[in-house]
């Protein structure tokens, strides 16, 4: 109205932001003590499983140079790419399923992002003091005091962004030898710039970017909102309850107090709805939770539940029960099925895998008395972790038998190529290919044993 | 070709690529500020159809950086690295160039592997596990293509692990067989010798291997083989290691025994080559080859 008519206010505006910092406030209650069981659960992992031991070696060791993956006892080659494949699909259809029932559970309580923000966070907290100490230290001018606390802040968040890093890389370069370079200031090149990337990474994504990466960077925030629906349980404002905000005689249960916003790590207001920052947290759940006892209402005025539940004022059993809609099944079918294909095919997994290839140029050979012999290299792949003997056998043609070495002797985890002649009598097979068969067995072992096809070429 | 040899076309890239990268930073700056009245901030100012609006919902500064960060890494690649017509860049790298440092380097770690072996007698090495261990990765990839995995050869390929030569086993022929190569060359004598005479002459060849024969077709070939083979062949057919005629008194056949293979080789001649590896492989590692090769045949 009054904007519209005065043509010479033309003022500057920027199409970029200035981000303003979030200094969210600490919360407790159920939510924040399931985030920090998440919290620790991860970390233990994260941090602890490198420092196993399995078979005289790291216990979960990707060892990329060799090409091997070993975890505990499985020791997994580049041909078991599928397994890789088989993990994202779990994890992709975990996603789908837990977001369909209660939203970004993942971005909320389990995804490096958040839970390093929440580590990042509480040593921020110990350093600085909660958020409204940090504003005030934020607008304080420049002083002894403010650059000793912002400084120990950062030596930790450094500190513990470096451990980071070189705990990723223990995962590749053994960590115990990782630890002895590192102690000695002698790690190699590569090893030195991924420590410092992984840190880096570490220190910028947790300590300043933070809810910036769920806002522009992550992909997954944009497209979960694709799998919600309204029978997805979301953190709701209860608006019927809470409005009119205030306190007082006629207003709702909402006194307004702000600590929902106080404590969002993204700094949205929820009782504007569901909104795309939303990682789904339930912090303003705990803190909304933790007013409400002092004012004397019932909890809840937050709290988790679906659009429909609010739409049609289900009950809880009635909003539980919708849980159970065909996607849900669906997802729910899928995701069991492949876990129990992935189980059964690791528990029956054979440690051995082999390849043919035949000679390519020198196809067939006649040899004394009209034999006929072709050659073969055969790839055995010892992948059990000890010493084994192998034999080979060679069938699919009357007369067909190997006139080489046929028993071999691999180290463990080890791959050896070995060459192969193979002969039938004059007249056995018409000119022409022949499918034939290699089995390689394992010496004394039932059970590990492994087929390939090939051909068998008469000319 | 005319077109790649102009400098225009040179100019023609670089101008585009630099003004368009150039062009980036402008648009960029031009997009990131505007003027609007005092109040009026809900909206981009944007309208489509009429009246539809768009809300102002800005990216963060760091964002708009690392679109900075973008085009001052172009302007830095372009300058170090070829990508301006024909401007080479200021670090002179290539693809051929990387090829050659890379082979350096390989050349540098391995090389001491293969030296290590180079100042041994090749009948000492070949009672070297190592260096036969290295000598068969070297035969697989570079000779296993012809003479088979297993060294024994196939049809025109010989057998390496017979004691059987064309052109002589002992290390130093085995090793200027690999170094220069070999061009086993029989001339065909199909027109000399006429279809009867050629025959005749088989059925000779046959006779020195103890093959079965006919017999009048023996005595009939033998002058013929006398006039024409034995040149090459010997007299006796026991074969030439000079000229790497084979010996044709053998069981060693390597275009396959039987009156019709050795016909058509009197008719229509053979033309067997092997390819000389010297610029393809060091001369440690044809050290360790031939020492490899002269195994084989050493059981």
């Amino acid at each position: 109205m009054k904007t519209s008519d005065a043509p010479a206010g033309l003022v500057e505006q920027s199409l970029y932001e200035v981000r303003k910092t979030i200094h969210p406030r600490a919360v407790h209650g159920w939510f924040a003590a399931w985030r920090w069981a998440l919290v620790w659960a991860t970390q233990l992992v994260f941090y602890g499983t490198p420092w196993l031991q399995w078979n005289e070696r790291q216990a979960v060791h990707f060892d990329i140079v060799h090409r091997k993956f070993y975890i505990f006892g499985l020791v997994f080659w580049p041909q078991d790419i599928i397994y890789l494949t088989v993990l994202l699909i779990i994890s992709a259809l975990s996603l789908f399923l837990f977001t369909a029932v209660a939203g970004r559970l993942w971005c909320g309580f389990a995804c490096p992002q958040t839970v390093y923000t929440e580590i990042f966070l509480w040593i921020e907290r110990k350093i600085e003091g909660d958020r409204a100490a940090r504003m005030r230290l934020d607008a304080a001018p420049l002083s002894a005091r403010k650059v000793g606390l912002r400084a120990a802040k950062h030596a930790v968040w450094i500190a513990l962004a470096l451990w980071t890093g070189f705990t990723f890389v223990g995962y590749v370069t053994p960590i115990r030898e990782l630890w002895q370079e590192v102690v000695t200031l002698s790690t190699g090149p590569w090893e030195t710039f991924w420590i410092l990337f992984y840190g880096f990474a570490t220190y910028g994504n947790a300590g300043w970017m933070r809810e910036q990466v769920c806002k522009y960077m992550c992909p997954y925030a944009r497209f979960q909102s694709a799998m919600f629906d309204k029978d997805t349980l979301i953190i709701t404002y209860d608006r019927e309850r809470g409005e009119p905000r205030g306190k007082g005689e006629g207003k709702g249960h909402c006194v307004d107090c702000s600590i929902c916003v106080q404590v969002c790590p993204t700094g949205i207001d929820i009782r504007d709805g569901l909104q795309y920052e939303c990682i789904g947290c339930a912090a303003c759940i705990d803190g909304c939770n933790q007013v409400m006892e002092k004012v004397g209402y019932p909890k809840g005025l937050i709290r988790y539940s679906t659009t429909h539940a609010m739409e049609e004022k289900l009950t809880r059993a009635q909003m539980f029960k919708r849980a159970l809609r065909p996607r849900v099944l669906l997802y729910s079918a899928i995701l069991g099925g492949i876990v129990v294909a992935a189980g059964v095919s690791l528990w029956q997994r054979v440690p051995l895998k082999v390849d043919v290839i035949r000679d390519r140029a020198a196809i067939a050979r006649e040899v004394e008395g009209g034999q006929i012999e072709n050659v073969y290299r055969l790839q055995i792949m010892n992948t059990a972790e000890e010493e084994r003997n192998y034999y080979v056998v060679v069938s699919g043609l009357p007369g067909i038998h190997m006139t080489s070495q046929s028993q071999f002797e691999l180290d463990g985890a080890s791959s050896r190529m070995v060459t192969v002649r193979v002969r039938i009598g004059p007249g056995a097979a018409q000119p022409g290919t022949h499918p034939i068969q290699f089995q390689v067995s394992a010496v004394g072992i039932a059970g590990v044993e492994v087929r390939e096809k090939s051909v068998f070429i008469v000319r | 070709m005319s077109q790649f040899t102009s400098s225009f076309w040179d100019y023609y890239i670089g101008v585009i690529s630099v003004v368009s990268i150039l062009a980036c930073g402008v648009l960029l700056l031009a997009q990131s500020k505007r003027r609007v009245a005092g109040g009026q901030t809900e909206t981009t100012g944007h309208t489509w159809d009429e009246d539809l609006g768009e809300y102002n919902n800005p990216l963060p500064r760091w964002w708009m950086w690392l679109f900075w960060i973008t085009i001052v890494f172009s302007l830095v690649y372009l300058a170090l690295y070829p990508g301006l017509g024909s401007f080479a860049g200021y670090l002179k790298w290539t693809q051929v160039g990387q090829l050659e440092q890379e082979n350096a380097q390989a050349n540098a770690q391995f090389g001491p592997l293969y030296e290590k072996f180079a100042g041994q007698e090749v009948a000492q090495l070949a009672k070297n596990p190592e260096a036969l261990a290295i000598g068969q990765k070297l035969f697989l990839n570079t000779c296993a293509q012809c003479h088979a995995s297993d060294a024994a050869g196939s049809r025109g390929f010989p057998n390496l692990t017979d004691t059987d030569w064309l052109y002589g086993g002992d290390p130093a022929t085995i090793k200027a067989t690999i170094t220069e190569g070999r061009n086993g060359i029989m001339p065909p004598f199909g027109p000399a010798l006429g279809e009867q005479g050629t025959k005749d002459v088989a059925h000779y060849v046959m006779s020195l291997s103890g093959m079965a024969a006919d017999s009048i077709r023996v005595e009939r070939g033998k002058p013929l083989f006398a006039q024409t083979c034995a040149a090459c062949h010997g007299a006796q057919g026991k074969g030439n290691p000079q000229l790497g005629a084979p010996n044709l008194s053998d069981k060693t056949w390597l275009y396959g025994a039987g009156e019709t293979t050795i016909i058509e080789t009197i008719t229509r001649g053979r033309n067997n080559q092997m390819p000389a590896h010297k610029e393809l492989l060091t001369a440690s590692k044809i050290h360790l080859l031939t020492a490899y090769v002269y195994s084989l045949s050493q059981k």
